[in-house]
């Protein structure tokens, strides 16, 4: 027997698949990214699996490339398996029909995922494995943590029996995410599940030229079809071989599964049939109800493919008289979901051969719960059950949702709190950087491992990745704890950020009586009239307990700094009270060992200091009988925002987006843009304030700015009347533009405090040099101005575009941005561009996002940053997919393209309505790009539009749909270097030799930035990134040089820290092309492992020492007498060790392997040296493009 | 008859009063053993700071915390878990043993810091790696007016005594030249257990960029002129304090390091000229230093050593004076 640990449920599943296989191909994808890192982690620090070598452990460019690469190691004779989820599943689907039907043993481990439909989701269902049920691979499910790893093995063993490849599936997030304590398999248990004959069969299997074998032939009418039947008897053996698997397993193990287990009443009349981690929540309620006298039932669904009709009747009461079969997908138009369907079939063919034990056909009924990782409660099973109990239940429902438009919906009415008094229930409001999460899993690891109690941890993430809240849901327990939903009724309540009783009813989860821990900057004597009414009143209402404690303090006086999870963590075991006192002390302290023991004895010291401090910090708060605080909770939205962001947005800001029904959100996906500037999230702790007297009017602090929260104008001083008194302006030093005051303000409630203005402002003060032109300040002391200066700010005109350089840095920062406040991090690198694109081009683009960080800070719920001008224009966006963003682009140009043919072929019908010059002007104005052109043509277009308004027909109708189109627009294709060095490259390249009018902006943050900082091919040699824990081996893919090869692409390679001037010229000259242009721009990401705050300014040093250089090539200017190639840096003069020494991502090698990065780094500066070699050959060369015929087009 | 050039320096028994100290040159085996090749008597290795140790600390800890946990795509962090961040003294330890292993002259280890921390152990660390003494070098700059120099004198002996007390192997304390009472100082710190001292730790020192107008600290390689300030005290405290005496800064030439053990070392130090030119330095100051001795017919080091100290000197006032003055003329005696 193994030992018990205390794992997440990719952790369970990688540890099995691990030690089990020989080639493991991955690719990040969530929520089973763990897994591929796990195993890439295992294997750099040479861990081996039970044949005794280092697995082989690849990342390929898509999940497609990882299915190949499974496909050729699997003829290859090895063991091998991949991971993956959604998407990525979809793309292996290809591979997965080759792979089954050739018979090859394998496992691929899925954590189940949503797929995108009317819009992505991180989030857990079955909608992903559901897709590939016609594949021919078998299909497992796991419920648990400890089933994730069982099962695992269960589908290592029976693929290499049968030859049957098997999907191994749990729940994403619910089950992959969740920290549970099991027991582990040891190597001998696997070794014990593992027929080497089966290894060695499959390895003479092999494509061999010593004894050489052909597959993969083409077949004929003639034999195709007697060739697929041929496989039929591998297929029928595989349930009963499964379930031979599974008894072995549990003589093992004690451990027993069955193809179908049942659990509940045996003389159930009602029975529940189901898959996945819904089962939890759905055995306490049976138990519940079969506890007060109900005759119901669940049969767990183990083995979903090949489906065993038999072994179902065989689980299934011979009393059943109802089932309800829930789907946690949806297919639409389907006369049911997958695992309905497939129950009616299996029982009405077992009823029609007389294999039933019961009289007559049961009532069976189908329902979809749980899309998108949505709470499935006991509550839900019970509404379930009572409609099952009705005369005539619906025969398709949903339930977990309110569904008011067509009705699908169960009233869930009945509150069943299946939770037992004997499970300590504990729920912490956090901040993703304070540590809350991570001391929580420690808090689960101490209690799991060094106890007899049973722990379970979920932990719930924000999508923003600036100032996240997580909100952690622990149980401990005596039993096994199967609870699969969020905790509702928590006995220990701790909010670890003060401001958080501000924005959210984090009180609302504590039950009557609980224990309420809040980190508090005031003491027990002050803080009852520090917090809000709401929470005044639900202490009182539910008899809390309130305790303080102030962590920072604490923290800060031991020398941790911010860092409080240590301190809360010990007054969570001290009030929690599931272990003794001084237990609980000692067990805390043996887990810092262990968590912080090889960072070394300072950190060590200080956490022991935090422990020891921690408790005598903490202070009991006498509570008053009634409430008595001056203030209330502020509005989620304010009062003028729009109608839907009243009604909808603002309920998902405020947490309860749950409660909205169907008839509240849109049919298609479709929302307004421009909703980030309602959510006032004031996540700044000091904010940048302007100091006139010293600004230079450069404009860099609002070009830089991440989050458009540092904005600028120029205009009239006239429109100073009114002013707030503390509002500054001064004169605005210009020769084009004489006359004019400058304005630099704040956004203070939209700054995050990254402090990247501050960083690169050049005016210092003669007086003090520390003090800039712009300064950070603490934000209370400022809010309150600030705020009414930005509204003023906001109420004064925007430039005329016509009159203003938009192609240089001062004129570009005049312009409104019109991508504001989005989610992504304090100081990313990624969002500067786009913002600087939206202030050049945003009234007339068309976005396709690549998914990625910027699709999820672009586009991500409740609010989006992309917003509107005072006309209503402003960039239009759309997220397809992440491997065929360029495709998507693609065919927005040519949508485009062929709307402009048809809107000027109606101009031509109606020309005599409009009138010839009118007529003329639309036609001729199609090719103005320049402001003063395209606002003569819009002009011309409103003209029209009112024109044909009075014209009664289906063309003048369909004229007005598409004028607009005659007025310029550009298509971006924007995304990160995940997308275009990798997944998309495919069709980014396919873009390029197209030669067709669009423009590509590639964020490279050199890594997958939004899985968390996976290598990609952008990666260069001697990072240290996940899925290369061991320092990359090979060298960056020079992409500027592969679109340059066509001749006829415009490239720009930019870095908007180290040349802002290049870089603005970059986006004008890019626009301007006629033909596909590529910017490739550098992106600094917290995966570098830099201090943010200075990120601008070492984009300097990147450029300095070669590592980026800056060139733009332009196939026109040859024409014009240039060289295309034109190099927009110096010569490297600082070392690539200097500029990477700087960069954890290098530091950290040369830290943990020193001679190996010695070795990488000599080879990484030869990579620089060449490339500038390179370069600079390239920026003599003399090179003319051919023109090409011109495309029908615009 | 050749000159007996050894000296005892801590205790320990050197061939020649010639050794390098603490600097990058004697931060990896390789420049290490060129050293030991040209001649060097005994080698202080580079410096660990208390600063950097616990710089390394609290960033491994801050890079594997950083955003893990935060966000539901990125749970466990933006880099992989690694086994080994050698934040400790590790890389250092190893330097220890390699240096014992590989050379036969003595090895100093050298710890640098300016508080009482727990990483005082690793001089007890350095001792098991086979150091065969310990330099302790401090460096504080106070900045708070209500900090007296008694508790800035003070924060030197409580470092000393703590470090005293978790080794064995004799300790050199490295200090600068900035105590009201330099000879007080010097005796208390030899009270307070170290076993000799070194004058005196150079450090990086703050310059302004103009153009940029920010500070930039930088370190200032040391000349032959630079010896004058250690000369001056090694005469003065040479025969008033007990224990040994090195001296650095400003050694670069043989005469440097004669005019030094005139005045009572009984070791010299080079890094500066190291640095700029390589061991050969030290090759030929030691040459030097031998055909000095024979020239003047000196039996050892032993016999120079301290005969031009303040006590020892003709003129012992000319070592206290600080400013031009003419020569005070005795014209009479005191009669009897």
């Amino acid at each position: 027997m193994g030992r018990v640990v205390t794992v997440d449920g990719n952790e369970a599943a990688a540890s099995v698949a691990f030690r089990t296989n020989e080639v493991i191909a991955i690719y990040p994808i969530t929520p089973s990214s763990p897994m591929g890192e796990l195993s890439d982690e295992w294997s750099a620090k040479g861990r081996t699996n039970i044949f005794g070598t280092i697995p082989e452990v690849v990342e390929m460019q898509s999940e497609a490339g990882a299915a190949g690469a499974l496909h050729g190691a699997l003829q290859g004779g090895a063991m091998a398996t991949s991971f993956t989820a959604s998407q990525g599943l979809l793309l292996k689907i290809p591979n997965m029909y080759k792979i089954a039907g050739e018979l090859l043993p394998s496992v691929i481990h899925v954590a189940a995922r949503t797929l995108a439909t009317h819009a992505l989701s991180i989030f857990g269902d079955h909608s992903d494995v559901m897709a590939t049920r016609a594949t021919g691979w078998a299909l497992l499910s796991s419920a648990s943590v400890q089933e994730a790893h069982d099962m695992a093995l269960v589908a290592q063993s029976a693929t290499l029996e049968s030859r049957i490849p098997f999907l191994h599936f749990f729940d994403g997030f619910r089950t992959s995410h969740e920290v549970g304590k099991i027991d582990e398999l040891s190597d001998d248990d696997i070794r014990a599940m593992i027929d080497e004959e089966l290894v060695a069969a499959h390895r003479i299997r092999r494509l061999n030229p010593d004894a050489p074998v052909i597959r993969g032939t083409a077949q004929n009418p003639d034999v195709f079809f007697q060739a697929r039947e041929a496989c039929n008897l591998y297929y029928d053996a595989v349930p009963d071989l499964v379930q031979s698997t599974m008894d072995r397993f549990a003589e093992l193990t004690g451990r027993r599964y069955r193809l179908f287990d049942y659990v509940g009443a045996p003389d159930a009349e009602r029975v529940v049939i189901m898959m996945g981690s819904g089962i939890g929540a759905t055995e306490e309620a049976v138990q519940a109800l079969v506890d007060r006298g109900e005759k119901v039932g669940l049969v767990k669904v183990r083995l979903y493919r090949p489906f065993s009709a038999e072994a179902l009747i065989a689980a299934l009461p011979a009393s059943t008289r109802s089932i309800a079969v829930l789907d946690r997908t949806k297919e639409p138009g389907a006369l049911g979901e997958p695992l309905y369907q497939d129950v009616i079939t299996a029982i009405s063919e077992q009823t029609a051969a007389g294999n039933v034990a019961w009289d007559g056909f049961p009532r069976i009924i189908g329902g979809r719960y749980g899309l998108s990782s949505k709470e499935f409660t006991p509550s839900m099973v019970a509404a379930i059950f009572a409609e099952l109990g009705k005369e005539s239940p619906k025969v398709h429902f949903t339930v977990g949702i309110v569904d008011d438009v067509t009705h699908l919906s169960l009233d869930v009415t009945e509150e069943l709190n299946t939770e037992p008094d004997d499970v300590v229930r504990a729920v912490f409001f956090g901040l993703g950087a304070d540590g809350t999460v991570g001391a929580n899993k420690n808090s689960v690891k101490i209690i799991g491992e060094n106890t007899d109690l049973y722990a379970q941890g979920h932990f719930v993430y924000d999508s923003k990745k600036s100032g996240a809240i997580t909100v952690s849901h622990l149980r401990f327990g005596p039993r096994p704890i199967n609870s699969t939903y969020e905790i509702t009724k928590a006995s220990f309540v701790a909010c670890h950020q003060f401001n958080f009783l501000e924005k959210m009813a984090v009180l609302e989860v504590a039950d009557q009586g609980a224990t309420f821990l809040l980190n508090s900057p005031y003491s027990a004597d002050e803080v009852w009239d520090k917090v809000p009414l709401e929470t005044q009143q639900a202490i009182i209402d539910k008899n809390i307990t309130f305790y303080v404690v102030d962590g920072v303090k604490v923290a800060r006086d031991v020398g941790l700094g911010g860092r409080i999870n240590t301190v809360l963590q010990t007054c969570f075991f001290n009030l929690a009270g599931i272990l003794p006192p001084d237990q609980a002390i000692a067990e805390i302290k043996e887990a810092i060992q262990k968590s912080y023991g090889k960072f070394g004895q300072t950190v060590l010291d200080r956490n022991f200091a935090a422990v020891d401090a921690s408790i005598a910090a903490l202070e009991k708060v006498a509570v008053p009988a009634t409430a008595s605080s001056s203030f209330v909770r502020p509005p989620t939205v304010p009062e003028t925002a729009p109608d839907f962001v009243q009604r909808v947005t603002a309920m998902m800001i405020a947490g309860k987006g749950n409660l909205l029904p169907v008839s509240a959100l849109p049919v298609d996906g479709t929302f307004s843009t421009g909703t980030t500037k309602f959510e006032k999230r004031s996540i700044a702790q000091d904010i940048p304030i302007w100091d006139p007297d010293i600004c230079i009017d450069c404009a860099k602090c609002a070009l830089v700015c991440p989050h458009a929260a540092i904005r600028m104008k120029v205009y009239d001083p006239a429109f100073l009347d009114g002013a707030p008194d503390t509002f500054l302006s001064k004169d605005f030093k210009s020769r084009e533009m004489p006359g004019n005051v400058l304005t630099i303000q704040v956004a203070p409630d939209d700054c995050t405090g990254c402090g990247v203005c501050v960083d690169v402002c050049p005016a210092k003060s003669k007086e003090e040099v520390k003090h800039k032109s712009i300064n950070m300040m603490p934000k209370l002391d400022h809010l309150e101005v600030e705020q009414a200066n930005f509204d003023f700010f906001l109420s004064l005109p925007e430039p005329d575009r016509t009159e203003v350089r938009l192609d240089t840095v001062k004129g570009s920062q005049m312009a409104e941005p019109l991508f504001e406040f989005s989610g992504a991090c304090s100081g990313c690198g990624e969002t500067p561009y786009i913002k600087l694109m939206t202030q050049m081009f945003g009234d007339r683009v068309t976005i396709a996002n690549a998914t990625g960080c910027s699709s999820i800070y672009g586009g991500n719920l409740p609010t989006t940053p992309y917003s509107t001008n005072a006309d209503g224009r402003g960039p239009s966006w759309a997220n397809s997919l992440f491997e065929d963003n360029a495709e998507f682009g693609l065919g927005l140009r040519l949508a485009q393209d062929q709307s402009v043919q048809d809107a000027k072929v109606l101009v031509g019908r109606f020309s005599s309505d409009l009138g010839d010059e009118l007529a003329e002007g639309l036609l001729a104005g199609v090719t103005d790009t320049d402001e003063v052109g395209l606002a003569a043509q819009r002009d011309r277009i409103a003209h029209a539009k009112k024109i044909l308004g009075d014209i009664d027909s289906v063309e003048a109708r369909r004229l007005i749909a598409g004028i607009d189109t005659l007025a310029h627009k550009s298509v971006w294709i924007v995304g990160g270097d995940g997308w275009a060095y990798d997944i998309g490259f495919g069709g980014l390249d396919h873009v390029f030799a197209s030669g067709r009018n669009v423009n590509i902006l590639v964020l490279d943050t050199e890594v997958y930035s939004n899985t968390g900082g996976q290598a990609s091919k952008a990666t260069p040699r001697g990072a240290v990134a996940k899925f290369a824990a061991g320092g990359k081996a090979t060298g960056k893919k020079d992409l500027g040089m592969i679109a340059q090869a066509y001749g006829n692409v415009y490239v720009a390679q930019i870095a908007i820290g180290a040349n802002n001037t290049q870089t603005v010229k970059a986006f004008a000259e890019a626009e301007a092309y006629p033909g596909t242009s590529l910017i490739i721009a550098y992106s600094q990401c917290i995966a570098h492992g830099i201090d943010m705050e200075t990120g601008m300014s070492h984009q300097k040093e990147a450029v300095e020492s070669g590592y980026w250089p800056l060139f733009r090539f332009d196939p026109t200017a040859e024409a014009e007498g240039r060289h295309s190639f034109h190099l927009d840096s110096r010569a490297p003069k600082i070392t690539f060790k200097d500029f990477a020494m700087q960069e954890a991502r290098y530091a950290m090698l040369a830290r943990t392997k020193p001679e190996h990065a010695d070795a990488l780094f000599a080879i990484a500066q030869d990579d620089i040296d060449n490339r500038w070699h390179l370069y600079e050959q390239l920026a003599d060369l003399d090179r003319q493009v051919p023109e090409e015929e011109e495309e029908v087009g615009p | 008859m050749s000159v007996d050039l050894t000296t005892k320096y801590l205790g320990l028994d050197l061939a020649h009063p010639i050794v390098p100290s603490a600097s990058p040159m004697t931060g990896n085996l390789a420049s290490l053993r060129q050293l030991e090749a040209a001649g060097a008597s005994a080698v202080v290795l580079w410096s660990l700071f208390e600063e950097q140790i616990v710089h390394d600390e609290e960033q491994a800890l801050a890079l594997a915390e950083f955003h893990s946990d935060s966000f539901g795509e990125a749970v466990g962090g933006y880099f992989p878990t690694l086994q080994d961040y050698n934040t400790g003294p590790g890389e250092y330890l190893k330097l220890i043993r390699d240096a014992k292993e590989h050379l036969e002259i003595p090895v100093i280890a050298s710890l640098n810091g300016t508080s009482i921390g727990g990483w005082l152990r690793y001089g007890k660390l350095m001792e098991e790696a086979g150091a065969d003494a310990l330099e302790l070098n401090v460096y504080l700059i106070p900045t708070d007016p209500e900090t007296t120099g008694a508790e800035v004198e003070r924060q030197y002996l409580d470092l000393v005594m703590a470090l005293k007390e978790s080794i064995t192997i004799p300790l050199a304390v490295k200090v600068g030249p900035f105590f009201s009472s330099i000879p007080n100082m010097a005796t208390r710190l030899i009270d307070a257990g170290a076993d000799g001292l070194v004058l005196f730790n150079r450090f990086y020192q703050p310059d302004i960029d103009l153009d940029a107008l920010e500070v930039t600290p930088n370190l200032r390689l040391s000349h032959s002129d630079d010896l004058r300030l250690p000369l001056r005290w090694t005469a003065i405290l040479k025969g008033r304090v007990l224990g040994s005496m090195a001296v650095t800064s400003g050694v670069h030439t043989a005469q440097d390091v004669i005019k030094l053990l005139l005045a009572g070392a009984d070791v010299t130090m080079m890094a500066s000229a190291l640095l700029r030119n390589g061991p050969g330095v030290l090759t030929d100051a030691l040459e030097g230093l031998r055909a000095w001795l024979e020239e003047n017919e000196y039996e050892s080091v032993r016999q120079m050593k301290g005969s031009m100290s303040q006590s020892a000197s003709p003129d012992p006032a000319a070592f206290e004076r600080g400013n031009y003055m003419k020569t005070l003329v005795t014209y009479a005696r005191p009669g009897v």
